[in-house]
């Protein structure tokens, strides 16, 4: 037993000159990948996705559109060449914020795109308000991402807060249907608490009155009890969003208790994005369904059928809303960079480019950023039609034009209240 | 002889692990940084699973209770880190009292269990317990002093901590107390017919473990500036006993080469195949079937083969796995092939 | 709350036990004799459900899609016995590592094959919809469910009880090495414990993938729920399974009806009281 101690602490250096030896002859690649920053070098963009683990989905939509548009419109602008460092993220705030780092330190990107959990999102905000590199979050919908903890160099070019889009839908079931009387019944996590939040906020504004709030858990595996006990409650209407699998034992279990056609339902727009829509098989166990969303890939419009014809070509399924935002948010860029002269160097001076570029016409709409770095968008009111084809796609029912993260508050009012959570959901405010 | 080289070989390590920072580049220093934060964290976890032979799937519980009292009291209530760090360990330190309790009775798969549920809820708090932890937004903003702000000066700092840390470790397992935790693990009737007090004895390898893995959270929590539900999730739990025994059980060098690996591979091997995690459980496959002592032991046999450096077979603390002694089912398989057992031998309940 | 949201709730933890039943029937079969944690088979569940999925377009009937998956997982698991988990026999922790490294193997290979988008197994037209019965709906899926899960349990009962192979099985959960040294060829005995096992849970794997749908992570999810069947039951005992699995399907589902903001904690709470005063779970003796 004595030998052993000293047997160890050999072996112990040796692998450890090992480690040190492989760390070194990476750190030596990854020393040859560093150059100093010129003009008319590339522009070098990193992005940050799922691409393994249970986000792996959402990841490959992301990276399809974000390809889809360098592909269609060229990978030069302003006479730069763009390179594209896409980084798997796994979903874990951990591997993220060690690949944002990859990214700005070794691999000496000019910016950083992506994320698609709120967790990451946030992990690698803290990061690079640090570093104060240009950083948009085209998919992550944290709220307080632009509103009470704003980073001055992150912008949701193209992307979307939880509750801007069900501000205006609260609102619009209380004063154009017949639903008075509300439960919800929401995945009981931030991204549900905020988007009920804006729901409820507004539905009572207008006179609506909420019976209850039921939370589940986020995996949630059997949705029955919740709908036996919400239909005890005789609601008007039930708004609901669960998210990711769960979505589809939601709907199914919605008809298995005779509630379809009973009880109208309205949805989060994440409940019939195609992400979850192309899954059901039969189509028409949500043919019908009422969301609101500020992406709806059957809208009547040419920019946005191009996207989706040049996206069905390509990968031959209809696109989500991440790969929309991705498209979108590399369609951003091009028109800032463009309009910066490609000098995307000064940070500061880029960064305000971003900010002024305003879009006419893009998958979503007309686009611009508001004074707290998040887009102004439309958010229609979207119902699932089947296809000709068999599949299931969201139409607009309905616009509402131009709505803010604040929808009709006065922003500095709003950011004094808190985020909305399970505690607050803005039912006696204003 | 032996003595020289081992000293050579820790002048050498040491010079390389001090100036790491002036030739290690910040990505890979950082990452350096969170393999030794790991290290920590799996040779608490070796403490019970290869040492006492109590394996264990709740660890990151205690785990991220650290982190996450560290993160609140630091962000939330911008208390100092001298402060905050030592709530942690404590609040760390308790929770494991709390567990040890219900658990150190159980032992085998019934501690698995159990530690498991355990971590399970904490997840389940970590996740729900909105006003605190935010959920799964979780914590972010947990800023080191500015004294500690760079990375090459928390890199010393967790060098230190982990040199600490393995060098407690070390003498604690050379202690009558954890010759007795060995002893406990290859025999407990025996040592209970001893007199010994096997549930105190779990108990306090249960505390001790549970302050190094507080530790590490707490690290942890300066290293990311953020926690989320993920640092308490058992999927962590079980990454961390997969480093354990991918390194070798029963061993402290063990868990430090799997964590290092565990990391490298995971953020490397990303790097070029979105397939990662495939090659992650092929290396877990392939470590069981070639060298069923983790890599450490792996290292042995060829440090054993090489003329030279000749000794003699290690005896006790090499038994592979623990809780129960090795009596595979086909005699050509055994790695002792003097044991001539062509039928299943009779294992302890 | 009236009589009828109690009839409903029982009924839906009842046929949501049943699920459970089907997937941890096997796991607790392959631990009581072979004493292995087979961390696999959650894996095995998912990759079943994806492969009755793809089996039902040529099939074209949910019948033969079940056991086309319940086939096709038995294989792997005999390939998996025979070749990987016989090497590390009596080695807990490599077993688990084993076992690990597999299920992120095969978790792996399920999402490079299929993808990551959630899809769901759809339910054959005569089990759509719901018998209504005094006013209430009880869907047809679930009944079936039920069923199945009864007429399984059925099986393994008679198996165990009442044929050789049954006693050689619970004569080797009792003393493996007597059951050797009477000539018996334990080891292949093994192998169609594991092949048994894991059909098994290629079966819950369809049946779940209509019930639950079928995505990457629901192989985790599903194995935390049946390791918490078995714990409660005991593991090893295929009584334990049966009721392990109702209490947690009506702790479930009760739980989220009165308490939906504990929920978690109306299984983990229990398990864990259970697991202090009972270390063995209700049935166990091991």
């Amino acid at each position: 037993m004595q030998r052993h101690p000293m047997t160890r602490l050999a072996l112990a250096a040796a692998t450890w000159l090992l480690v040190q030896g492989l760390l070194l002859a990476t750190a030596g690649v990854a020393r040859a990948e560093q150059r100093p920053a010129a003009a008319g070098e590339p522009i070098r963009i990193g992005v940050l996705v799922p691409l393994s683990g249970i986000g792996a989905a959402a990841g490959k939509d992301a990276t399809d559109g974000w390809n889809l548009w360098w592909q269609r419109h060229g990978r030069t602008v302003a006479g730069r060449e763009i390179q594209s460092f896409i980084e798997d993220t796994a979903g874990n705030p951990d591997l993220g914020l060690s690949k944002a780092r990859l990214l700005v330190e070794q691999r000496q990107v000019h910016m950083l795109v992506g994320t698609v959990f709120a967790s990451v999102g946030l992990a690698v905000a803290t990061y690079v308000e640090q570093v104060g590199i240009p950083t948009f979050y085209p998919i992550a919908a944290a709220d307080d991402l632009t509103q009470r903890h704003r980073v001055p160099n992150l912008m949701r070019i193209a992307g979307w807060s939880s509750s801007q889009v069900t501000h205006p839908f609260g609102e619009w079931v209380a004063t154009t249907t017949p639903c008075r009387r509300l439960v919800t019944l929401a995945a009981d996590y931030a991204f549900g608490h905020e988007a009920v939040g804006g729901f409820v906020n507004t539905f009572t504004d207008v006179g609506g009155q909420v019976l209850e709030q039921i939370w589940h858990p986020i995996a949630e595996t059997d949705f029955s009890p919740y709908l036996a006990r919400l239909a005890a409650t005789r609601p008007d209407c039930v708004f609901a969003m669960p998210v990711g699998a769960p979505i589809i034992r939601f709907i199914q279990a919605w008809h298995d208790l005779g509630l379809w056609g009973r009880i109208p339902l309205y949805v989060g727009e994440v409940v019939t994005d195609q992400a979850i829509l192309r899954g059901i098989d039969p189509p028409d166990l949500v043919v019908g369904l009422i969301s609101a969303g500020h992406w709806a890939e059957g809208r009547d419009d040419a920019t946005t059928q191009e996207f989706v014809r040049l996206y069905e070509d390509a990968y031959r399924i209809l696109p989500s809303y991440y790969a929309a935002a991705m498209y979108t948010a590399a369609q951003w860029l091009t028109r800032a960079i463009t309009a910066a002269n490609g000098r995307v160097e000064d940070r500061q001076a880029f960064l305000q480019t971003v900010r002024a570029t305003q879009l006419q016409e893009t998958p979503f709409g007309p686009a611009r950023l508001d004074d707290y770095n998040h887009p102004i968008f439309n958010v229609y009111i979207r119902e699932v039609v089947k296809r000709p084809d068999g599949r299931a796609w969201n139409v607009v029912r309905h616009t509402i034009p131009n709505v803010s993260q604040f929808y009709k508050y006065d922003p500095e009012a709003y950011l004094r209240q808190p985020v909305y959570s399970r505690q607050y959901q803005g039912i006696n405010w204003p | 002889m032996r003595t020289a080289w081992t000293w050579a070989s820790v002048a050498v390590l040491g010079t390389l692990g001090m100036f790491a920072p002036l030739y290690l580049p910040a990505f890979y220093l950082r990452l350096l940084t969170e393999s030794l934060i790991y290290a920590m964290f799996a040779m608490s976890i070796d403490l019970l699973a290869g040492y006492a032979g109590l394996v264990t799937l709740g660890h990151a519980g205690i785990f991220g209770i650290s982190a996450y009292l560290v993160g609140y009291l630091t962000a939330r209530l911008g208390l100092p880190m001298h402060v905050t760090f030592p709530c942690g360990v404590l609040g760390a330190v308790g929770a494991s009292l709390l567990f040890g309790i219900m658990a150190v009775r159980t032992s085998g798969v019934y501690f698995l269990l159990i530690t498991m549920a355990q971590g399970m809820i904490v997840w389940g708090l970590a996740f729900r317990w909105t006003s605190v932890t935010g959920s799964e937004n979780g914590i972010r903003g947990i800023l080191r002093p500015d004294a500690l702000a760079t990375q090459q000066a928390y890199y010393y700092v967790i060098l230190g901590a982990f040199v600490l840390v393995a060098f407690l470790l070390v003498r604690l397992v050379r202690s009558p107390f954890g010759l007795s935790l060995l002893g406990l693990r290859e025999n407990e009737a025996r040592l209970r017919a001893l007199g010994y007090s096997v549930w105190l004895h779990r108990l306090l390898a249960f505390l001790v473990s549970g302050c190094f893995a507080g530790i590490a959270g707490a690290f942890y929590a300066f290293h990311n500036n953020f926690v989320s539900p993920d640092a308490v999730h058992f999927v962590l739990s079980g990454q961390g006993l997969l480093m354990v025994i991918l390194g070798g059980a029963g061993t402290l060098v063990g868990p430090v080469v799997g964590a290092g690996v565990f990391i490298f591979l995971r953020n490397v091997v990303s790097l070029y195949t979105d397939r990662w995690p495939m090659v992650l459980g092929a290396l877990f496959v392939l470590t069981v079937l070639l060298a069923p002592q983790g890599l450490v032991g792996l290292a042995r046999q060829l440090l054993r083969r090489w003329p030279a450096g000749a000794e003699p077979a290690p005896v006790g603390s090499t038994l592979p796995y623990g809780v129960v002694s090795p009596q595979p089912l086909d005699g050509r398989n055994n790695p002792a092939p003097h044991q001539p057992t062509n039928h299943p031998g009779k294992r302890r309940r | 709350m009236p009589l009828t949201f109690y009839l409903v709730q029982a009924f839906n933890g009842i046929t949501f036990g049943a699920l459970l039943f089907l997937l941890a029937s096997g796991f607790t079969l392959i631990f009581g004799l072979m004493r292995v944690v087979s961390l696999t088979h959650g894996a095995f569940y998912l990759l079943g459900g994806y492969i009755g999925l793809t089996a039902l377009r040529p099939l074209g009937n949910f019948g033969l899609a079940v056991v086309a998956g319940a086939l096709a997982i038995g294989l792997v698991g005999v390939l998996i016995e025979r070749f990987l988990l016989r090497r590390v026999w009596g080695q807990p922790l490599a077993e688990a590592l084993l076992t690990f490294g597999l299920a992120f193997i095969l978790a792996d290979a399920v999402l490079m094959i299929w993808g990551g988008d959630p899809r769901n197994v759809p339910i054959p037209r005569f089990l759509r919809g719901s018998v209504v019965a005094f006013g209430l709906f009880f869907p047809k899926f679930r009944l079936f469910t039920l069923l199945l899960g009864v007429g399984v349990a059925l099986f393994l009962w008679w198996l165990l009880a009442c044929t050789r192979v049954g006693r050689i099985i619970r004569a080797g959960v009792d003393d493996l090495e007597m059951v050797a040294a009477l000539g018996i060829n334990i080891r292949a005995v093994f192998t169609g414990v594991f092949c048994l096992g894991s059909m098994l849970a290629g079966l819950a794997g369809v049946v779940g993938g209509a019930f639950l749908s079928l995505y990457p992570g629901a192989d985790a999810e599903i194995l935390l729920l049946g390791l918490v069947v078995v714990i409660l039951g005991g593991l090893g005992s295929l009584e334990g399974a049966v009721v392990g699995s109702l209490v947690v399907g009506l702790l479930d589902t009760f739980g989220k009806a009165f308490f939906p903001e504990l929920s978690y904690f109306t299984i983990f709470g229990p398990m864990a009281l259970v697991l202090a005063l009972r270390p063995r779970g209700l049935f166990g003796r091991v």
